[in-house]
């Protein structure tokens, strides 16, 4: 078998559907049946999910790191607000993806200045642009509501027939199901051909580059695509929420987000999903035991994540997992660490 | 005319304030390339000893300024040899996580011992009040401030420039390798200078108490004052980083007095330009390699 067969065979290997991964998205519908109680902090969780897959597109596929993620994820609350708001587009399915449209085209206009410089000039950029955007916002209270944030929205039935409930039982469902439709997307994305050299450029621009890939074209696309992700995630919070608020764009919520992808793992799609669930799990757990402080516990545990480094920890999760698996399925269907290293 | 010149004082008191607080950031990342956002945390640390030793133990303000360097450089150094050094090879990522990690916790650790308000110090008479010189209205205490950051990026200077120490640290800035084949202790040198530029911090966290607002969320709002310095100063020398902190301190105050609806536009937008502009910082190199 030549060289480029071969790879072009583990790539559709990798491509093809898994058991597991049918499992998983079966226990995520599964449980809007089981705990109809806990809409709420569901519908929480898959929004943080679809938000942690935005940035895993570019953190685990291309090696950005972003500290300002949440900038796209405020323009696309706020641009679902004002829609809804104002009533200027009523069906919420279409204000989505036009407030993630809002999202992409600054994305694309920030890729710019991303794709300049070092990890460090990237932080930087990446934190002054929702730093600016949080400042901006504050400034044109007229629009924005300020520090009230937008107030009074009340979203339409989705496609005319599905009303938002009080329960959130709507609200959960429609976000699962834009989660689902996005992460297909994603899915097929991630293991094009286009996905494949996005993963060659973090692994080594240099060397890429030398092969013939566009990098900066790459990175640009890349970039805008996640700013699209992002903005959806942002337009389900306000949603599913009916407030929009300057704290979109905080400081915390991106940090907050690179703990939910590093808890999971990056590079493979599901630990955004996997580390929303177990975030907002810790987070509970952490504001019952201490209301206030909660964020001393959050901190403690990206500390201890990193020190102990982050392969090794995903290599003991997966450990009686594996076993398990070694057994039923054999040895090649062992699930392995994902090449999580930006 | 009074008041451009009033404003241009307190911008350059900010500024040198700015440059005390984050010249030792710069140093981290010059050095080590290493990503340090927990700096501000130091800062606060020492703030908050400052304001301790003074309100409730009733320590003359000008006695408890040194002890909020030497405690804070002490935590830095504590820090570096249990923590930090473990993650000078790590990636970026590890590295901003980790401070990550240590401004949350120190955020919540401040507000469970200290209470999450506003914390002033109480300053002695002399420091009090402003005067005037030629019509332009002189705040004592940024008066106090100047002198005192003046004096100290001074002998930063000539530390850097006259003693072997200096040398042996500017050798390792460019090129660690080549240093350390030359027998320099790098990472020696690199624990002093990490608990100096601590220390800094610390002495900077109890001097901004009267001008920046001291309170438990310090490391967060002023990260980004930190990291516009050193990445828009670069880390080649120590005029970058103060010409970049006088620059932004000037700006601020400037921009809070003739457009304070735009708030801190002014400053994320000039950091933006200049970054776009110039990605290497405005003065040679860049701190991160």
């Amino acid at each position: 078998m030549s060289a480029a067969s071969d790879v072009g065979y583990h790539a559709q290997r990798h491509a093809r559907w898994h058991y597991g991964e049918v499992a998983f998205w079966l226990i995520v519908l599964a449980c809007g049946f089981v705990f109809p109680s806990r809409y709420l902090i569901m519908t929480d969780i898959v929004r943080l999910a679809l938000f942690a897959m935005s940035l895993d597109l570019i953190l685990g596929y291309a090696g950005i790191v972003s500290l300002g993620h949440a900038a796209f994820f405020g323009v696309g609350a706020y641009g679902a607000g004002l829609l809804a708001l104002h009533g200027i587009i009523n069906e919420p399915v279409i204000a989505l993806v036009v407030a993630g449209l809002a999202a992409m085209v600054l994305g694309f206009a920030t890729s710019f200045l991303v794709i300049r410089g070092v990890d460090l000039t990237r932080l930087m950029v990446t934190l002054g642009i929702a730093l600016l955007l949080e400042a901006l916002a504050e400034r044109f209270s007229n629009i924005t509501g300020g520090t009230d944030g937008l107030q009074g929205i009340e979203m339409q039935p989705i496609f005319g027939t599905l009303a938002f409930d009080m329960f959130g039982k709507t609200g959960f469902f429609y976000s699962v199901a834009v989660l689902f439709v996005l992460f297909l997307l994603a899915r097929r994305i991630v293991h094009s051909p286009f996905g494949l050299s996005l993963r060659a450029i973090k692994n080594n621009p240099l060397r890429a580059a030398a092969i013939g890939i566009p990098v900066n074209r790459r990175l640009i696309a890349i970039y805008t695509l996640a700013a699209f992700y992002a903005g959806i995630a942002g337009a389900l919070f306000t949603q599913t929420t009916a407030i929009a608020s300057l704290d979109v764009f905080a400081f915390e919520r991106s940090a907050d987000l690179m703990l939910v992808l590093v808890i999971g793992g990056t590079g493979y799609l599901y630990g955004g999903l996997i580390g929303a669930v177990i975030f907002r799990i810790l987070q509970e757990w952490f504001s019952t035991i201490t209301p206030q402080y909660w964020q001393f516990w959050i901190g403690l545990v990206l500390v201890v994540i990193v020190l102990v480094g982050r392969q090794r920890l995903h290599r003991w999760v997966l450990f009686v997992p594996n076993l398990i698996i070694k057994q039923v399925a054999g040895r090649k269907a062992v699930v392995a660490v994902p090449e999580g290293d930006a | 005319m009074t008041a451009i010149l009033t404003n241009l004082f307190d911008g350059v008191a900010y500024g040198m304030l700015l440059f005390v607080l984050a010249c030792g950031l710069a140093v981290t990342l010059g050095l080590m390339n290493f990503v340090n956002l927990a700096h501000g945390a130091f800062a606060m640390a020492g703030g908050y000893i400052c304001a301790v030793l003074v309100n409730q133990q009733g320590w003359p303000f000008f006695a408890a300024l040194p002890l909020a360097f030497v405690s804070a450089a002490a935590i830095g150094i504590v820090l570096e040899r249990t923590l930090y050094r473990h993650l000078y090879t790590r990636s970026h990522l590890d590295q901003v996580l980790f401070t990550i990690g240590l401004t949350f916790m120190s955020v919540a650790a401040v507000d469970y011992i200290q209470g999450s308000s506003r914390v002033f110090i109480n300053l002695p008479a002399a420091l009090q009040g402003q005067f005037d010189l030629f019509g332009v209205g002189i705040g004592r205490y940024r008066l106090m401030i100047i002198i005192i950051c003046g004096l100290l990026t001074i002998a930063l200077q000539l530390v850097l420039a006259k003693t072997r120490f200096g040398s042996r640290l500017r050798a390792a800035v460019d090129d660690p390798r080549a240093a350390s084949g030359l027998g320099i202790n790098v990472p020696q040198v690199f624990a002093f200078t990490f608990a100096f530029g601590c220390g800094l911090a610390g002495l900077g966290g109890a001097l901004s108490a009267e001008i920046l607002g001291l309170d438990p969320y310090f490391p967060l709002k002023f990260m980004i004052y930190f990291l516009i310095v050193v990445t828009v100063g670069g880390s080649s020398s120590i005029t970058g980083p103060f010409l970049a902190s006088l620059l932004l301190g000037i700006g601020d105050v400037a921009g809070k007095y003739y457009v304070p609806k735009m708030g801190p536009f002014v400053i994320y937008t000039m950091m933006i330009v200049i970054l776009i502009w110039r990605p290497n910082g405005l003065f040679g190199r860049t701190a991160a390699r």
